[in-house]
């Protein structure tokens, strides 16, 4: 008995059109990949990219080298070097992130007293010369002066749960 | 048995937190649980200073008592029972930690001590983690107080560890409190600095940032810095320190702990001479004369210059003809193989002793500066004569254990040419210009022969035939006699004086009659180690059985053909920088090995070799206890500057001397002492010139504390002190009125065909007949001898 069923089974391709039958629905449902770039999937607004240096709204950074985020770095990305600004106040004058060190783990942003230095939503960035992965002071700030809205809005959102 | 009997009626029984133990009767409960390793946390008590017990941080329970007690000023008692953490001293402890928070800015990541904070340690064990304070915080205006210390009022919390270390301690009492309850603040006295030459401890004493380091401010964090253990070379003293470095530069400097020499405290000189490691004249590259232009080269193109300029020397004008001049702040092992270097060439001509221009007593010296009193004994003695000292700018260490001493009761009395300021009282002083040094020490030691009946040796007979003793060095012989601990201080300046082997001499008698002990404070911070290494013309590493070569005073009174200068700058670090200077410039070829080139020693020199500061270097010295230091290296050589003793090892290396193939330090320390070390004094009388001290004004070089050596010249910061200060000419008032000399106007100075345009300042300081002019500074770097005879008249 047993026999001829499987030979009628074979005969008639039924596992063939189980098949093809998962394959057809998958074929008209929606579609999850999408067109990158041209389309784009949604983010977490909680999302580690780049880092940026952020100001205040008078255009004062907020950056007061205390140092937290260097020592709590666990990749020893981050080098800080400090002084006194002439008019007294405790600056940078070196802050660098190498992000090839960087694990993105965003200790550095927890660590902030004045929610300096940030990780933003930007993951698509890319280096073509050697010594790129250094970021600078000026570049952190710059990032942070372009994406200011998104990063404070991102902060925005999150504000409750912190 | 006895010994244990006695033991018990000193010591009483107590217990804390359950554990039994012993405290001396009288002693605080905070001293027990401190040696217990059972923590209370404090701020205002130190074992070093007073008992305040102004923070009340310290709080305990104690049985039967009502309230909680502060554990710092509550003394131990039979039987009493100590709680250190029971549910009321924890609620006690809790509660004056949010009092101090109250005024206390919660911005520690601005903060200069975050991270080495006592206060931001406690909250952490103590503290709330919010604030229920919501009113209005006390701010405090900043004072300047200088350019060491860095205040920032509103993060005081009133502990007074400043304040009471400057009072006992530096003996200054710069600072103080002013107003009451939550207004006191600490400051000093109306808009003063902070002028102690320790003035930096209180740094280290603030548990908070209310005083940090002003030229390291905003710098670094602690936790980033690596601690390196180190010597300060500036004095004999070879204070411990840790230099603070990171990435291979030092930072900062803090005192290490060590009771023999300078206790928990380090003076400003040792703690930020490191500001001059980054100098813009240090030299990094070895560098050539090539046709009066400088060139850059390798080592070994330098080496074959050098080596090359020493053979032709040799070869044309024989070994008498070189002379090897040493910094007194060289490391040990440079002296021993620069001076083996040189007696193998066939050269006796080495001297380390710049600053002193009275070396006809070399037959007769000691192998080395004689110190008899330790360090740490001083605090205990009983009487003290200096002559010729200023212990607190030549040893601030020693001039604050003197003090101690001073404050336990000793009685001190000076035999000085300036009058100056000291942090203890003196009394039957003789305040006498240079030229009349010799004569007071000579009355004192033949009042103390008179007293003691030693009779004094003949060669002093001239001296002490011509003195008439008065009742105040009857008086001062009677002290230093009866004395149970004496001491007599020769000090640098004493070292410099053109009669200072007479005062030697004379001090030494006087010392030897009355039982005291005899100390001699030598220029430089290596001296004892210079001596016994043989960097001497008269006494090889072996001993005294060395014909003896020329000294630096006969090394530079005719040009030499070949000059090897170690770690000097010439016209700063030799006595009589005028002559110095121009039988350099008439010299064959010098040679210069330093960490620093100014114009002028680029002038006269036809090579440098980039020498490294003995932070950057390792080495040994010895200090004036006699015990060796060594110390590696802490931070990371500057361009291509090398330790000195790998410098002397290639030199002898390429000139084919046998002997110099060390391969590590280890090697040449071990060289040094197998040669061993000979303390054999030679039994000879030293041969005492007589001294013409000419007729006029003399001039007192005091040699300004901050001035000592290059490094020390560099450190921006400490050029910046009052100290520092030395553009003036110091007259008593009775000289300045013969002068026609006002405060403020100009005065020309003579000194042979040398003169100097110097503004004039009156002080009762300066005795008659002297003229306070300090040496080793740009204004007087084209004068003579730091102590000779000067004319002064209105420009």
């Amino acid at each position: 008995m047993n026999v001829i069923t499987r030979y009628l089974k074979s005969l008639m391709l039924i596992e063939l059109f189980q098949g093809l039958s998962v394959t057809g629905k998958y074929f008209f449902r929606p579609k999850f990949t999408i067109n990158y770039p041209e389309e784009k999937t949604p983010k977490s607004n909680r999302f580690r990219g780049l880092h940026a240096l952020r100001r205040y709204p008078n255009g004062e950074e907020r950056c007061i080298a205390c140092k937290l985020c260097e020592a709590v770095c666990p990749a020893l990305a981050i080098t800080i070097d400090s002084t006194q600004r002439d008019d007294g106040t405790r600056r940078t004058t070196r802050y660098e992130i190498d992000l090839f060190k960087c694990i993105y783990c965003g200790f550095c942003e927890e660590s902030c007293p004045v929610d300096s230095i940030v990780e933003t939503d930007i993951h698509e960035f890319h280096l073509e010369n050697r010594g790129e992965n250094i970021m600078t002071k000026e570049q952190l700030l710059a990032v942070g002066d372009r994406y200011e809205e998104s990063i404070a809005d991102n902060r925005q959102q999150d504000a409750a749960y912190r | 048995m006895s010994a244990e009997v006695e033991q018990a009626v000193d010591m009483v029984n107590i217990e804390v937190d359950g554990i039994a133990m012993q405290a001396p009767k009288g002693s605080m409960i905070i001293e027990s649980t401190d040696r217990a390793g059972i923590e209370i946390p404090r701020f205002c008590y130190h074992p070093k200073l007073s008992i305040a017990a102004n923070c009340r941080m310290c709080l305990v329970d104690v049985e039967k008592m009502p309230k909680p007690v502060p554990a710092c000023a509550t003394p131990v008692m039979e039987g009493m029972k100590v709680y250190t953490d029971s549910r009321r001293a924890m609620d006690a402890q809790h509660g004056v930690m949010e009092f101090l928070l109250i005024n206390h800015p919660l911005d520690c990541p601005i903060c200069d001590q975050g991270g080495e904070c006592e206060l931001q340690d406690q909250a952490m064990g103590y503290g709330r983690s919010v604030s229920r304070f919501t009113e209005r915080k006390r701010v405090v205006k900043d004072k300047n107080v200088g350019p060491l210390v860095q205040t920032e009022m509103t993060r005081c919390i009133h502990c007074t560890r400043c304040v009471r270390f400057l009072e006992e301690i530096a003996g200054t009492s710069e600072m103080g409190g002013a107003g009451r309850g939550d207004r006191v603040e600490i400051g000093t006295c109306v808009e003063n600095s902070i002028d102690s030459e320790m003035s930096g401890n209180i740094i280290d004493l603030c548990p908070v940032g209310a005083l940090t380091n002003k030229p390291f401010r905003f710098a670094a964090r602690a936790w980033e810095l690596m601690a390196r253990p180190s010597v300060a070379m500036h004095d004999s003293v070879g204070s411990s320190l840790y230099y603070h470095t990171r990435r291979g530069e030092v930072l900062r400097c803090v005192p290490r702990e060590n009771e023999t020499a300078n206790e928990t405290w380090l003076s400003d000189r040792d703690r930020y001479s490191h500001l001059g490691l980054n100098s813009d004249d240090r030299v990094l590259t070895p560098q050539v004369k090539e046709n009066g232009d400088w060139k850059s080269v390798s080592w070994s193109e330098a080496f074959e210059t050098v080596a090359g300029i020493i053979r032709t020397s040799l070869e044309a004008d024989g070994p008498q003809q070189m002379g090897v001049l040493l910094s007194p702040s060289a490391a040990s092992e440079e002296y021993y193989l620069a001076q083996k270097l040189a007696r193998q060439l066939g050269c006796n001509n080495i001297d380390h002793r710049l600053r002193e221009q009275d070396l006809s007593d070399d037959s007769a010296r000691p192998s080395g500066p004689v110190f008899e009193m330790k360090m740490a004994a001083i605090d205990e003695c009983s009487a003290v004569l200096l002559v010729g000292s200023n212990p607190r700018e030549e040893a601030p260490i020693i001039g604050h254990r003197i003090r101690k001493a001073w404050r336990g009761g000793a009685k001190v009395s000076v035999i000085n040419p300036l009058d100056w300021p000291f942090t203890f009282d003196t009394s039957l002083d003789a305040v006498v210009p240079p030229q009349e040094m010799v004569a007071e020490l000579a009355a004192l030691a033949a009042a103390v022969e008179k007293a003691s009946g030693d009779s004094a040796p003949p060669y002093l007979r001239p001296a002490l035939d011509q003195a008439e003793p008065g009742e105040r060095h009857d008086e001062l012989a009677a002290r230093l006699k009866d004395a149970d601990s004496g001491l007599v201080l020769l000090g640098q300046f004493a070292m410099s004086h053109p009669g200072a082997s007479w005062l030697r001499a004379l001090a030494g008698y006087i010392a030897n009659a009355t039982r005291c002990a005899f100390n001699v404070l030598a220029h430089g911070g290596n001296s004892a180690g210079a001596w016994h290494a043989g960097a001497v013309p008269h006494r090889g590493s072996e001993g005294p059985d060395t014909a003896a070569g020329l000294n630096v005073t006969q090394m530079l009174n005719d040009p030499l053909k070949c000059y090897l200068l170690w770690g000097i700058e010439p016209e700063y670090d030799i006595d009589n920088p005028a002559r110095v200077m121009n039988t350099l410039a008439g010299a064959g070829k010098v040679i210069s090995i330093a960490a620093y080139a100014t114009g002028s020693l680029r002038e006269i020199s036809d090579v440098i070799l980039p020498l490294a500061p003995f932070a950057e270097s390792e080495g040994s010295m010895i200090n004036l206890d006699g015990d060796t230091v060594s110390f590696s290296a802490a931070a990371k050589l500057k361009g291509d500057s090398r330790p000195g003793w790998k410098i002397l090892r290639r030199l002898g290396g390429e000139l084919g001397i046998q002997g110099f193939d060390q391969v590590d330090i280890g090697d040449v320390r071990a060289e040094m002492n197998e040669t061993g070390r000979d303390d054999r004094s030679p039994a000879a009388e030293p041969d005492l010139p007589a001294v013409d001290y000419g007729n006029g004004l003399y001039r007192i070089g005091e040699l300004p504390m901050y001035s000592v050596d290059a490094l020390c010249r560099r450190s921006s910061s400490l050029q910046q002190t009052k100290q520092a200060q030395s553009m003036f000419l110091g007259l008593n008032p009775a000289d300045a009125e013969r002068l026609g000399l006002s405060e403020g106007a100009t005065a020309r100075v003579g000194q042979g065909e040398h003169t100097a345009e110097i503004d004039v300042n009156i002080s009762a300081r300066v005795p008659e007949g002297g003229a306070w002019l300090r040496s080793a500074t740009c204004a007087t770097r084209e004068l003579g001898h730091a102590v000779a005879v000067v004319t002064v008249e209105v420009a």
